[in-house]
């Protein structure tokens, strides 16, 4: 007979949040599970009053997802909490930006509305951009565009299982070069696919095809996370959630 | 004159080594102070990998208690992995504060906190790095004052020659009393150079600096005498004790790291030293006496503890928590409190005793009932008898078999192996134990899904305990136990399913037990195993014990005498020890009427409860016994997640 705890079981999700928020500065080295600790302990702090699943070892109601490489700075990561009691979003957004150590910063908390669909399915490509200190602007161009006439470059990749060839081409959407104070940077939209092509993995596609070989380590930052628009760049993932909130809570919705 | 930062230099150098976060700082509750506004600067190490360093309660309590000085800075600083050690080697960083990045060169003073001697190889590797000379001689008024802490700082003897002044005992006046002397003497224009700054903190109490005193060895190899070399240093040097934890109420603001480390939980030390009179028991001898905090203290450090650092679990820490006064309230209390709120309370291995188990289900009424840990130490009674922690089997059995019944699943049981006096039929009887324990509370709890689980490691003599006059056991001996031991277990496996058994082999304590009880002779050894290579020597991937034969063998020869002369030589009672001119209060006659009771199996009481039994800490140190109750009761409080 499966034992259950004595006692009520835990109080309800009633409320859902989305949030969205960055890794800058020295906490780019903090790895997914450090960002999970960080954040739920700064909800605690903040007295966010979360929902809890039931069981033994309760955990609290937080979704993760598509989390930057450790090592790799982020302007949009995002994750979701579910709530026992209803909060003003931007109250929660303020509350937990205070607890938390500076680096990694709430920018926006929307609340999901019902229907509005899953958020992990909203973040399918990023937008990176990546500081190449000490590369040449022109011999970054001539690589990416040796890259980009490849129909496929396969890189090794480091997984569970050992090593695996992956096709870093297929993942990129699009690529260009800019050059700003001096140093080479490679802007590049990435559909997230499994395994997922990194940053690192795009410098390595780089190497096999033109023997680009940066002086000094790359510094990748996720400018943008989100569905692929048809122009090719990153759409808002949160947009959805707002104009559903909107209309629920603004004015009537127009038909 | 500012220092500048390192970070700029070290960033490239993360991108390259294994989990980059534990060097970066920005911890919640971290400081950073300008270097300039202050008048001394200490850099604070913990000498093992920041996992295992970050949580340490005494280095967080120095770290807030300089802080809060207007004229200081403390900033830490802990084991760099050979990874990055390397990479810093070849870019010219040197050793670094987490907290701004600081060298740790230009610091006034490191502070190195030592719970284990396993750590001496990395203080050397940290001076190296940091561009120390090694060397305390060899060093000039630009380098940082070498000061080591902790527990292993009673015999610091073997790290003589590389730290510059040893503090003994509690650490949170005593800072502030070299603050100040540091402070004054830079003011003044550093007068008299280096060594009368050391001169000027050798009369600090508790400040102990090596350098002043001087060793001569007889010819069988033991030490004639240790004699000062200058009138005005003390001539035995007493450790210091803190009389009231509730005027010490740190950390206040606990470090939460983002990285993970070992004690994913907040810790209040709830009391410390401890009179139970363990004869193994070090922490037990030197923290003497007991002075507790009060259940008000505890009840405020908990709620200030929780809303700093958003942790799910607090700690109430002390060397046998169970031993409160006020325990019993405390936990129903603080239970009370806490009750709907996802917030766990635990105790660190208890006593067999089976009132913990009342203790624990109280504390986990809320959570998850999962494992529970009692340290019997001994297998038998008879050598329970020998190291006085008398616990009769019955008593046992019938402990761990109430927690099975109240739904625990899991229990643990800690002993060591290598006592003083044990035969191998001391050991057996663990086996013996482990399988009455499941037979029993297979019974009690009606389920087979209960586990024990035996954790066991070898024992290591160390200073100040009646033990410090005993024979170690050989590695060999530990090994030919534990794998008898282990045999037994696994004799019957319809039983020794239930039940897990980890280990240690005996290799590692052989070198614990060399620098545990060495002389400043030992010192050599550990500069030759760093030199061959040696560091994180706590690390069974790291450590090397043939690196630490040969340098023993080879380094100790010229003295005549060896690993085993410092380890399986059993003392005689006038020896002059290493540390006889170390007070830990401890009378040395009385530790060594303790040691002839532990031979004849005789047990001691507890002077809470029995009277004094006269072991010297009190009058020689001007302390009492602080315990409650106080009759007082927790506030009620609203707390946070509810």
């Amino acid at each position: 007979m499966a034992r259950t705890p004595d006692g009520p079981p835990p109080p309800p999700t009633v409320q859902k949040l989305r949030l969205r928020y960055t890794k800058r500065g020295p906490l780019r080295f903090a790895s997914h599970r450090d960002l999970a600790r960080a954040l739920e302990r700064a909800l605690r702090r903040a007295q966010v009053p979360m929902a809890f699943s039931a069981g033994f070892s309760p955990h609290p109601k937080i979704s993760y997802m598509g989390a930057a490489p450790t090592g790799a700075a982020s302007e949009a990561e995002y994750f979701e909490i579910g709530l026992s009691a209803r909060r003003d979003p931007e109250q929660v957004r303020a509350a937990l930006d205070a607890s938390l150590p500076p680096g990694i910063d709430v920018l926006e908390c929307v609340e999901a509305v019902e229907g509005s669909g899953s958020l992990a399915d909203r973040l399918d490509a990023t937008r990176w951009r990546i500081d190449l200190p000490g590369v040449d602007a022109d011999e970054l161009s001539a690589a990416v565009q040796a890259f980009l006439a490849q129909e496929v470059v396969l890189v090794a990749k480091r997984t569970k299982n050992g090593t695996k060839d992956v096709d870093a081409r297929e993942a990129v959407v699009s690529a260009a070069v800019a050059v700003e104070a001096g140093c080479a940077i490679l802007l590049v939209v990435v559909r997230q696919l499994t395994p997922t092509v990194r940053p690192d993995d795009v410098m390595a596609a780089l190497a096999a095809v033109a023997d680009l070989h940066p002086p000094l380590p790359a510094r990748a930052v996720r400018e943008a996370q989100g569905r692929l628009d048809d122009s090719g760049d990153v759409a808002d993932p949160l947009g959805p959630d707002r104009v559903a909130s909107s209309r629920c809570q603004g004015e009537p919705a127009q038909v | 004159m500012t220092v500048e930062s390192l970070y700029p230099r070290l960033e490239p150098l993360l991108a390259q080594v294994q989990k980059p976060i534990q060097y970066v700082g920005g911890e919640l509750n971290a400081q950073v102070k300008p270097w300039d506004d202050v008048a001394v600067h200490w850099a604070l190490m913990y000498p093992d990998a920041y996992e295992v360093g970050l949580p340490n309660q005494g280095l967080m309590i120095l770290y807030e208690v300089l802080n809060e000085r207007p004229d200081a800075l403390a900033e830490r600083t802990y084991a760099v992995w050979p990874d990055l050690a390397g990479l810093m080697r070849e870019h010219g960083v040197g050793q670094f504060t987490v907290d701004a990045h600081r060298p740790v060169r230009e610091f006034d003073l490191l502070g190195v906190s030592f719970a284990t001697e396993l750590g001496y190889t990395n203080l050397l590797e940290a001076l190296d790095l940091a561009g120390v000379p090694l060397h305390a001689v060899d060093r000039d008024e630009s380098h940082p004052v070498v000061v080591a802490g902790g527990h292993a700082a009673f015999n610091p003897e073997p790290v003589s020659d590389f730290v510059d002044c040893a503090v003994l005992g509690d650490g949170e006046q005593v800072v502030g009393d070299m603050t100040d002397v540091v402070a004054a003497w830079k003011e003044q224009g550093r007068p008299g150079g280096r060594v009368e700054l050391l001169a000027r903190l050798a009369r600090v109490d508790g400040v102990y600096v090596p350098r002043f005193y001087g060793v001569s060895y007889a010819a069988d190899g033991t030490i004639a005498e240790v004699r000062r070399t200058r009138d005005d240093v003390p001539a035995k040097v007493a450790k210091r004790t803190v009389m009231d934890l509730d005027e010490w109420p740190y950390p206040k603001q606990p470090l939460v790291p983002l990285a993970e480390s070992v004690h994913e939980r907040m810790s209040v030390e709830i009391f410390r030293g401890c009179t139970r009179g363990c004869r193994f028991c070090q922490a037990g001898m030197i923290t003497r006496p007991v002075r507790e905090r009060t259940i008000t203290g505890i009840g405020s450090m908990v709620d200030a503890g929780l809303k700093a650092t958003g942790y799910e679990e607090v700690g109430l820490l002390s060397l046998s928590s169970a031993d409160h006064s006020e325990i019993g309230q405390l936990a129903k209390e603080l239970a009370d409190r806490y009750e709907g709120t996802n917030t766990g309370l635990s105790l660190p291995s208890t006593r067999v005793d089976a009132f913990n188990v009342t203790l624990a289900n109280e504390l986990s009424r809320n959570g998850r009932r999962s494992g529970l840990t009692f340290a019997p130490e001994g297998g038998s009674e008879r050598i329970r008898r020998v190291i006085n922690k008398t616990v009769s089997k019955e008593d046992l059995v019938r402990t761990v078999t109430t927690a099975y019944a109240n739904g625990w699943r899991q229990v643990k049981l800690y002993f060591m192996c290598g006592l003083p006096t044990e035969t191998d039929e001391d050991v057996l009887e663990i086996a013996e134990l482990a399988v009455e324990v499941i037979r029993a509370g297979r019974e009690a709890s009606g389920s087979k899904d209960i586990r024990c689980t035996v954790s066991i490691g070898g024992f290591v003599p160390k200073p100040h305990t009646p033990f410090q006059w005993a024979a170690q056991a050989s590695a060999e001996t530990i090994d030919h136990r534990l794998k008898i031991l282990r045999e037994a277990i696994n004799a019957d496996r319809r039983i020794g399913r239930s039940i897990g058994l980890r280990y240690h082999d005996g290799k590692p304590g052989v070198i614990e037990g060399l620098l545990s009880r060495g002389d400043r002779r030992v010192g050599r050894v550990i500069e030759r195993v760093w030199r061959d290579g040696g560091h994180f020597d706590g690390w069974s991937e790291h450590f090397s014990y043939q690196r630490w034969v040969t340098a023993a063998a080879e380094e100790l020869a010229a003295f005549g005498v060896d690993l085993d002369w410092y380890t399986t030589r059993e003392r005689t009672e006038h020896e002059v020890l290493p540390w006889d001119h170390l007070d830990s209060g401890l009378d040395k006659e009385w530790l060594w009427d303790d040691w002839q009771d532990a031979i004849s199996e005789d047990e001691v009481g507890d002077c809470r409860w029995t009277g004094c039994y006269d072991c010297g800490v009190c009058p020689t140190m001007g302390t009492d016994i602080q315990i409650g109750p106080t009759g007082r009761s927790l506030l009620p409080l609203t707390p946070v997640g509810r």
